[in-house]
């Protein structure tokens, strides 16, 4: 049994008397899409800033292909094979659907810049070859027809597509994805379905936040439930929709029906 | 050289090579705007390069390339020392550490008798002629051309967009940002040792908050979205007043006015309009 | 000795403190750094000195005057030039930039009109000579200036803390789409503030006025670079730590010139400012963040 690709220990965030992750530990085994959920408030778009590095671990530990990465700065974890997508939108929005995508790859070229300012070749073929990828992966989502295209210009499904591609862009160990299918009718979220499931094909170790329970359900191997910023579950779906605790902590938001449905069938 | 130019650079030598001093200032500018940073320092690191060259080769003699070369090396030094509070400043507080900066630099040299106090420095000779001057802008021009068209003008325009989202696809952002003040700094400091060999005389009030915000309106004129908008912007508002000669006493008058006009009208500066950064 | 030097410094450190409480009480509500300020100091002293010697009109009422106006100034300013910004929801840094310019282009008018000289209120306006307590010597006009400040510090601080339009500043400050959504006319609060906070600037540029006996076009500048160095200390936004600041620096500023060197006085300020940038940059009585790099 192979280490965890990342473990998540007792990490504490807090924010002007607020606790809004209170010691939560987990594990993501690779090869896994391993879903995060819990009702609004629940700490996990913190927990995600926590583990790419934009907060501090408080008291806490991380580590990642069994490494301390605590104290790596975020493009450091980046360079080890960290990736994520963001909530709201965060796109470059003056910047091309291409050069979005090229913008993730930068971690990745390697050319030291006196090469790129003079234009010696080995910058241009790596230019060239970073631009031949881009396209690979504007192609998989089916944008390639708006590579040039402005990305503010794009429609809503087109902008997250591009925000998950340019996360991609940075050829991941483990891609965190925080609420993908936010604002997806029920065909581009299956499309999106479809999408992890080949990018977990392609080796891609997957952690997602997602309000969607049948997408959640449908597709995560293992679940972690947190409520006000604590752990209150763990496990497979099917455990997970069973558990009491996550029942009561989502009394009142309107899962409960799909909740005590899922467990039926 | 033909006779009307001869002509034409004695009458306006100083302006003409003014002119290329505030491109090369303007630059300076565009390395940190285009990061989307207000940091305005330049006018202080000017005055560190003014300082250094004239007390090189007023005191020293020194051969004036490494005259010129010290002229970035100094400033880049204190860049990379104020660089450790400011860095992690943000907007308005960065604006106001370096302008804070600036002003303890004024007091500085208005308190040093050794580079003249509140007198400055006189008799500096003139080594600084047209070639050098624009044959240096030229190549600090093209090597800025060139940069924001590669992978470099990229992480630029990104970290400017969303520095968040620019660390979470793993750019560098303190080492870029480091590096442009670095390179602000440098530029600043040559056109302070240029600026000092061809007017022959610096003082300490000419690298203070006046002037910090003059190099502002330049970039603010001509836009971040290429290395050429703040060059345009710096020979237009140098030359204006010049050919506008009634408008000569309002040239500050004029400099306001314009950043007003543009910040609220073109918010991208002239060259915004027409232009998207290429590449 | 010592107690002149304190006096001096409470003296100095009020003038700081009302300038600076004007200064970041914009910061709070409108979320802008104002360069116009320093224009504010002169234009506030230059109305009163010409409604004292050219209208003969005694100092407490130019005062009002030159306070009143300058305000009007303000509000004009602010909705030729700040609320095009706000309506397209502009970065903060345009606003910085933009009010940059019109300072530019204000005082560069001013200084126009008025030329480099510098003017003084008449000497007959006060009785110069100074009640001799032994230890120190207390000017009329400091004592004006102590007064005064106070007296508005006070006010201000009721204003905010327990009136009904107070609570709306704050809440503006604190939020301003919800404060807009509770019915507060945003507009109008943005203006009102404007010229509340121009109004202390002007009447700390008249007392400047008084205090050096100097009154030119770029007398602002230098109160305004202390502005940043002790808003920052304090906490943007927080008119409290204005105040602590503004006092706190006077006699920071009083005692190097008194004790270390009457040159470097002018640096204090900054150096403090850059160290609270360094190691806490929300200030003294700001809210502390933790973020990295």
């Amino acid at each position: 049994m192979s280490a965890p690709l990342l473990e998540v220990a007792a990490v504490t965030c807090r924010f002007a008397g607020l606790t809004a992750v209170d010691a939560v530990s987990f594990a993501v085994e690779p090869g896994r899409i391993h879903g995060l959920i819990g009702p609004n408030g629940a700490g996990k778009t913190t927990l995600f800033n926590v583990i790419s590095g934009l907060l501090d671990a408080g008291d806490g530990s991380l580590r990642f292909r069994e490494r301390d990465i605590t104290t790596l700065p975020p493009h450091a974890r980046v360079a080890l094979g960290l990736g994520r997508s963001f909530q709201n939108l965060r796109v470059f929005a003056d910047m091309s659907v291409l050069e979005n995508v090229l913008a993730g790859r930068h971690n990745r070229l390697k050319v030291p810049w006196p090469a790129s300012v003079l234009r010696l070749p080995s910058a241009r073929s790596e230019e060239k070859a970073a631009v031949a990828r881009a396209r690979e992966l504007l192609a998989v989502v089916k944008l390639g027809d708006k590579a040039d295209a402005l990305a503010a210009s794009l429609a809503y499904g087109d902008q997250r597509r591009l925000e998950i591609v340019r996360a991609l862009a940075t050829d991941p160990m483990l891609l965190l994805l925080d609420e993908p299918a936010a604002g997806m009718n029920p065909t581009e979220t299956a499309m999106l379905a479809e999408l992890l499931r080949s990018v977990r094909g392609g080796g891609v170790t997957i952690l997602l936040v997602e309000h969607d329970m049948n997408f959640v359900m449908g597709l995560c191997d293992r679940i972690t439930v947190l409520n006000f910023g604590r752990k209150i579950a763990e496990g497979t779906p099917k455990e997970v929709r069973a558990d009491g605790n996550v029942i009561e902590a989502y009394l009142g938001a309107g899962d409960v029906a799909r909740f005590l449905e899922g467990a039926r069938r | 050289m033909p006779q009307w130019l001869d002509d034409f650079l004695w009458a306006y030598g100083s302006f003409v090579y003014g002119l290329g001093v505030n491109a090369i200032l303007g630059l300076s500018m565009y390395a940190v705007l285009a990061l989307g940073q207000l940091s305005l320092g330049q006018a202080a690191f000017m005055g560190i390069g003014a300082y250094a060259s004239a007390v090189l080769t007023l005191k020293f003699g020194a051969p004036f390339p490494l005259v010129l070369t010290a002229a970035m090396v100094a400033p880049a030094i204190a860049a990379m020392i104020i660089s450790v509070p400011t860095l992690r400043l943000t907007g308005v507080y960065l604006a106001m550490a370096t302008i804070g900066f600036g002003e303890v630099m004024r007091i500085l040299y208005v308190n040093t008798d050794y580079i003249g106090g509140a007198l400055g420095l006189s008799g500096i000779p003139e080594k600084a002629g047209g070639s050098i001057i624009f044959g240096l802008l030229a190549v600090i021009l093209a090597g800025f051309l060139s940069a924001t068209r590669s992978k470099i003008g990229r992480a630029f325009e990104a970290i400017r967009e969303d520095e968040d989202a620019a660390r979470a696809i793993g750019i560098n952002v303190g080492a870029y940002k480091l590096s442009a003040l670095v390179v602000s700094a440098a530029l600043a400091g040559l056109a302070g040792a240029l600026n000092a060999h061809f007017s022959s005389f610096i003082g300490p009030n000419e690298y203070g908050f006046d002037t910090a915000v003059t190099i502002l309106s330049y970039a603010i004129l001509g836009g971040v979205t290429t290395p050429l908008g703040p060059v345009l912007g710096a020979v237009v508002l140098s030359a204006l007043p010049e050919v506008l000669r009634p408008l000569h006493d309002f040239r500050l008058v004029f400099n306001g006015l314009v950043i007003v006009l543009v910040v609220i009208f073109l918010p991208r500066g002239i060259l915004g309009l027409h232009t998207r950064r290429v590449g | 000795m010592l107690a002149q030097q304190l006096f001096n410094a409470l003296v100095l450190g009020s003038v700081y403190a009302l300038f600076s409480m004007g200064f970041t009480l914009t910061f709070g509500v409108l979320r802008v750094i104002n360069l116009l300020y320093a224009f504010y100091v002169a234009a506030g002293a230059f109305l009163s000195l010409v409604a004292v010697r050219d209208f003969g009109v005694p100092l407490w009422a130019a005062g009002v005057f030159g306070a009143i106006g300058t305000g009007a100034i303000a509000v004009v300013c602010d909705t030729a030039v700040l609320a095009p910004l706000r309506r397209a929801r502009a970065p903060e840094l345009s606003s910085l930039i933009v009010t940059l310019g019109a300072a530019l282009l204000l005082n560069s008018l001013m200084f126009l009109a008025f030329g480099a000289e510098v003017r003084r209120f008449p000497a007959t306006l006060l009785s110069q000579a100074p009640i001799d307590l032994g230890v120190l010597q207390i000017g009329q006009i400091q004592l004006l200036i102590i007064a005064v400040v106070a007296l508005l510090a006070a006010l201000l601080f009721l204003f905010i803390e327990r009136t009904r339009l107070g609570v709306a500043i704050r809440a503006l400050a604190e939020n301003p789409e919800a404060a807009a959504l509770m019915g507060i006319n945003v507009g109008v609060m943005f203006a009102g503030v404007s010229f509340l906070a121009a109004v202390l600037i002007a009447i700390a540029g008249i007392l400047i006025g008084l205090n050096f006996d100097a009154v030119h076009p770029y007398m602002g500048e230098p109160l305004m670079l202390r502005g940043f160095a002790v808003v920052v200390i304090g906490g943007l936004g927080n008119i409290r730590g204005a105040l602590v600041a503004g006092l706190a620096l006077g006699f920071v500023e009083v005692m190097t010139a008194g004790y270390l060197s009457s040159n470097f006085k002018d640096a204090a300020g900054f150096a403090a400012m850059v160290i609270t940038l360094w190691l806490r940059p929300s200030g003294l009585f700001g809210k502390a963040v933790t973020r990295r790099a």
